[in-house]
């Protein structure tokens, strides 16, 4: 018996069927659902799948950026543009308290920077939007404790994340309802993996920052990992001097803390090619992840995504 | 008039499959899930660097070489007690594109509820045998779940072919058991296939040690699935979400659960029975000439119906046994359950019904039976606990449109939530509908509750004591009974103690009989109500889910909850009726305030201070009644 072979296209819709499935739950069933954008390809791919899941109408929720300041600067002007070409009811969160005390990636050390710039700066955005659902890109192939994330993640007060208290999900019937204080977390593209997301930008030509292509950057090699020398805020250490090499990015953060990696992928195609033969996990270039085994773990239970 | 889309997708091609791995460590799962993912490429480089590099305890496996059992683990406390707790889902690309989810559901704790999860979306389910251990008891538990869950295809690996020596004998005894097994269960369709997930023998390859086998290996098996010969379901369409737009667009956005849509199709609100034609399916590429199941759509239609968020749209028309192509609404309806809730299931109690984009108010009314899921015996029953399954019956505040499971998962399976906690306390699947709503239209009666009270001359209320034994609950509306009679106001007082000696007399004091105490009497009172009176109900009800079931039963400032708010030390003190020194003596073990607690409102209409006059207290809520 021969198999018969599936198209890459059939998965695709599947999985777009299933997004945009999550997308108008949370539309219909919270009062104050807010979409988290990171600027990324994931944000990318869930921006489009937004706009997909309401047309012809806008996308009903507002949008979310959480800015450490440490961003590229590509990114800033790319959310920007993105925001006005899109119509977006863009909220942009920042914590300007710890700006104001001086904490940045090398005083405070990357769990430490993460949770003050990233996580304490999405808890007070939310709870200043009084948010009842925040809806992000995580997906299950990220990261081996995400593999039991829920497409419907519970948030306890305080945006606690307790594994226990995660709900049975049962079919597509999603329980959206909120004991006092609680809120929710859902992520629309938990079943895609990474290849799909490049697959999926292709197909719908969805266009993403120009930092996940390859081109001559400045930067510096650093502990193993080659950083980007993106202002003149990156401190140098004795000896390290910017060099011009083609470097791509796989994920984009805050730029002191993405490594990049060398390459000439100047074009999707050969970036889906160059990631095929790879397959190295993505979060192993970034650098926060890599403090100790089950360190995603632990933020998630204070708060992060 | 642009061109319309067709999709490519055939018809048999399932592009992702969903499958349950059922199985405990010891019979090699992990190892077997492990191999699989890491064989087929969808194990990042650096994960199976790891399962190289990291040993646990008791590993035989030489370091440098893949312990596929590393590569399945998950939280970080599961790491250290070597166990898994919770469903994973884990990403599996075959080698001719087709993409398979797999939910792995594990553990020891809390199994049924989380194979159940597992179970409820897939397709398929891969069921490990030990094959030096054979058919045991968790393999009919594993059939149990997979058939009331409605997998309906089953690939068994007999694994660990390397201990048994590759004997073809015991593979075939194996196969027997098993596939004796499941059609008790009424699943037909059984593949087993000689595995070693720890030699690799059938798992992404053919065996060369097992020349008696013919059949696939397990890889290839996945690849050549196709989903069981089933009769049709007809068109579904839970509606998530009203799409507005420019140009007065009003569209109804929701996934196809069953069947196909077209345009010019025929479909009925299942709801109110009111029917439309579809105008159009559309889609952000474009309008399609085309929809089936799991395609996510938004549908125009061609006449304006009234349509709200969780209505069901389904496809108009009759079968040739007469029978409507769209499920009519019932208020009844015969249930089979996996209970998931930390507390046990009380019948009386209000839970929300959730089904897709629907909610609706429901109570269990009936427990018909537990079922023994190694046995599959049915067994007497009242209550269910968590990772139980059982047969209940189920009453809807409205009439509803739902379908049997069998019929479609999406449209006929359904969770029970708790009102106030949010959990999700139980999975439902219909088995059929007890009661059309057609049959039970309530008989209008001429004279109505209005006219009573007009009659009366006062505004009917339902007025409920609240708070422990001995707090004054009765000795205030005794009180307040004799002022309002006095002031020519007709009343009745239900109190729990005399209910108890007629009404309510086989009842007892656990949770759930004191439940269904509170149910009967707050039925009672709205029969009073209904009746024109001023009604008072003194009752312990200790509990607030039980209160909150009683007051949803009533309109908006129909009922009027009354705390009396009395310390337990001067309950205790005062004990009219001896109950507290029996508790303290042991021969009161449900007593409230001693052996049970007492949940004090948090919203109650009027607190009074139980130690203060009673003159006063009396006064305030002769005020509230009847004054001004």
């Amino acid at each position: 018996m021969t198999v018969a072979a599936v198209s890459e296209n059939d998965v695709l819709d599947a999985l777009e069927a299933e997004a945009i499935g999550v997308y108008r739950e949370v539309a219909g069933a919270f009062r104050r659902p807010v979409l988290l954008y990171s600027i990324g390809k994931d944000s990318s791919v869930l921006l489009h799948l937004a706009r997909k899941a309401f047309h012809p109408s806008p996308i009903p929720f507002k949008v979310m950026h959480i800015d450490t300041t440490w961003k590229f600067k590509e990114m800033i002007s790319f959310r920007d543009r993105m925001a006005q070409e899109l119509n977006l009811d863009l909220v942009i969160a920042t914590n300007h308290d710890a700006v104001a005390e001086g904490i940045t990636p090398f005083t405070h050390g990357a769990h430490e920077y993460t949770r003050i710039m990233k996580t304490v700066a999405l808890r007070e955005g939310l709870d200043a939007l009084q948010a009842d659902c925040a809806i992000g890109g995580a997906r299950r192939d990220e990261e081996k404790s995400r593999a039991k994330e829920r497409i419907f993640s519970l948030r306890e007060p305080g945006h606690r994340w307790d594994p226990r208290k995660q709900r049975p999900e049962f079919w597509h019937t999603a329980n959206t309802r909120l004991a006092e204080g609680q809120t929710m977390r859902a992520f629309p593209i938990s079943n895609w993996t990474e290849f799909d997301i490049w697959r999926y930008i292709r197909r719908e030509n969805i266009e993403i920052p120009q930092l996940y292509f390859a081109k001559e950057r400045p930067v510096v090699e650093r502990d193993g990992t080659l950083i980007m020398v993106d202002d003149e805020r990156l401190p140098l250490r004795d000896g390290e001097e910017p060099m011009m090499k083609s470097v791509r990015f796989r994920t984009l953060g805050c730029y002191p803390l993405s490594g990049a990696v060398e390459s000439t992928a100047a074009d999707l195609d050969t970036l889906v090619t160059e990631m095929l033969e790879s397959n190295i996990s993505e979060r192993a270039g970034r650098l926060i992840d890599g403090e100790g085994s089950g360190s995603m773990e632990a933020k998630k239970s204070e708060g992060y995504f | 008039m642009t061109e319309l889309l067709t999709r490519t997708t055939a018809l048999d091609e399932i592009p992702v499959v969903r499958l349950v791995t059922c199985g405990s460590v010891d019979d090699g799962k992990s190892t077997l899930i492990g191999r699989l993912l890491a064989e087929t490429g969808s194990i990042p480089e650096d994960q199976l660097e790891y399962a190289r590099r990291t040993r646990r305890g008791g590993s035989t496996i030489p370091v440098g070489e893949v312990d596929f059992s590393l590569l399945t683990d998950g939280l970080e406390a599961e790491r250290e007690q070597g166990i898994t707790i919770d469903v994973a889902y884990r990403h599996m690309y075959l080698p001719n594109g087709r993409r398979v989810i797999i939910a792995d559901a594990p553990g020891h704790e809390q199994y049924t509820r989380n194979m159940a999860v597992a179970a409820s979306n897939a397709e398929v389910a891969v069921l490990l045998i030990d094959a030096a251990r054979g058919v045991r008891p968790q393999t009919f538990r594993h059939l149990t779940v997979c058939a009331l869950m409605g997998v309906k295809s089953i690939i068994v690996a007999i694994n660990k072919m390397d201990l048994v020596g590759y004997e073809h004998a015991t593979f075939e005894e194996l196969t027997g058991a098993v596939k004796a097994a499941a059609a008790r269960l009424g699943i037909d369709e059984v593949m087993t296939i000689p595995v070693s997930a720890f030699a690799g023998d059938n798992v992404t390859s053919a065996s060369t040690r097992m020349p008696w086998y013919h059949g696939p290996y397990l890889l290839r098996a996945l690849e050549e699935w196709t989903p069981p010969v089933v009769v049709e379901t007809p068109f579904r369409f839970p509606v998530q979400y009203i799409v507005r737009a420019e140009g007065n667009f009003r569209g109804y956005a929701g996934t196809i659960a069953a069947g196909e849509v077209r345009p010019g199709d025929d479909v009925m609100v299942a709801d109110s029975g009111v029917s439309a034609k579809v105008a159009r399916v559309v889609s952000f590429d474009g309008d399609l000439a085309l929809a089936r199941a799991g395609e996510a759509v938004t549908l125009v239609l061609d006449r304006e119906v009234d349509v709200t968020r969780g209505d069901l749209l389904a496809a108009a028309g009759a079968d040739a046994a007469g029978n409507t192509a769209w499920p009519q609404p019932a208020d009844r309806f015969s249930v089979d359950v996996v209970w998931t809730g930390e507390e046990p299931l009380m019948h009386g109690r209000s839970y929300m019904l959730m089904v897709g984009p629907r909610s609706v108010p429901a109570t269990v009314t009936v427990v018909r039976h537990r079922r023994d899921v190694v046995s599959g015996q049915q067994l007497a029953a009242r209550v269910l606990e968590m990772n139980d399954i059982g047969r209940i019956e189920v009453a809807t505040d409205i009439p509803i449109p739902l379908d049997s499971y069998a019929t479609c998962r999406d449209t006929g399976g359904f969770l029970l939530v708790d009102r106030v906690t949010a959990d999700t306390v139980a999975a439902g699947m219909v088995t059929h509908a007890l009661r059309r709503a057609l049959n039970v239209v309530p008989h209008t009666y001429e004279v109505n509750r209005e006219a009573r009270a007009r009659l009366k001359n006062q505004r009917p209320r339902v007025v409920w004591f609240t708070g422990l034994p001995g707090s004054g609950k009765s000795t205030v509306a005794d009180a307040t009974e004799g002022r309002l009679h006095a002031l020519g106001v007709h009343t009745y007082v239900l109190d729990g103690d005399n209910v108890r000696t007629g009404l309510n007399k086989d009842l007892g004091f656990t949770p759930e009989d004191r439940a269904e105490n509170v149910r009967r009497v707050a039925e009672a009172a709205k029969l009073m109500l209904d009746a024109g009176l001023i009604v008072m109900v003194a009752l312990v009800s200790p509990f607030r889910a039980d209160r909150r079931a009683a007051r949803e039963i009533f309109a908006d400032g129909d009922f009027i909850e009354v705390f009396v708010d009395t310390p337990v030390e001067v309950c205790a003190e005062r004990d009219p009726k001896g109950l507290y020194a029996k508790a303290s003596a042991g021969t009161l073990p449900n007593m409230t305030g001693m052996g049970q607690d007492y949940e004090p409102p948090d919203h109650a209409e009027v607190v009074l201070d139980g130690t203060g006059d009673l003159d006063a207290n009396v006064a305030r809520l002769v005020e509230l009644l009847v004054g001004e």
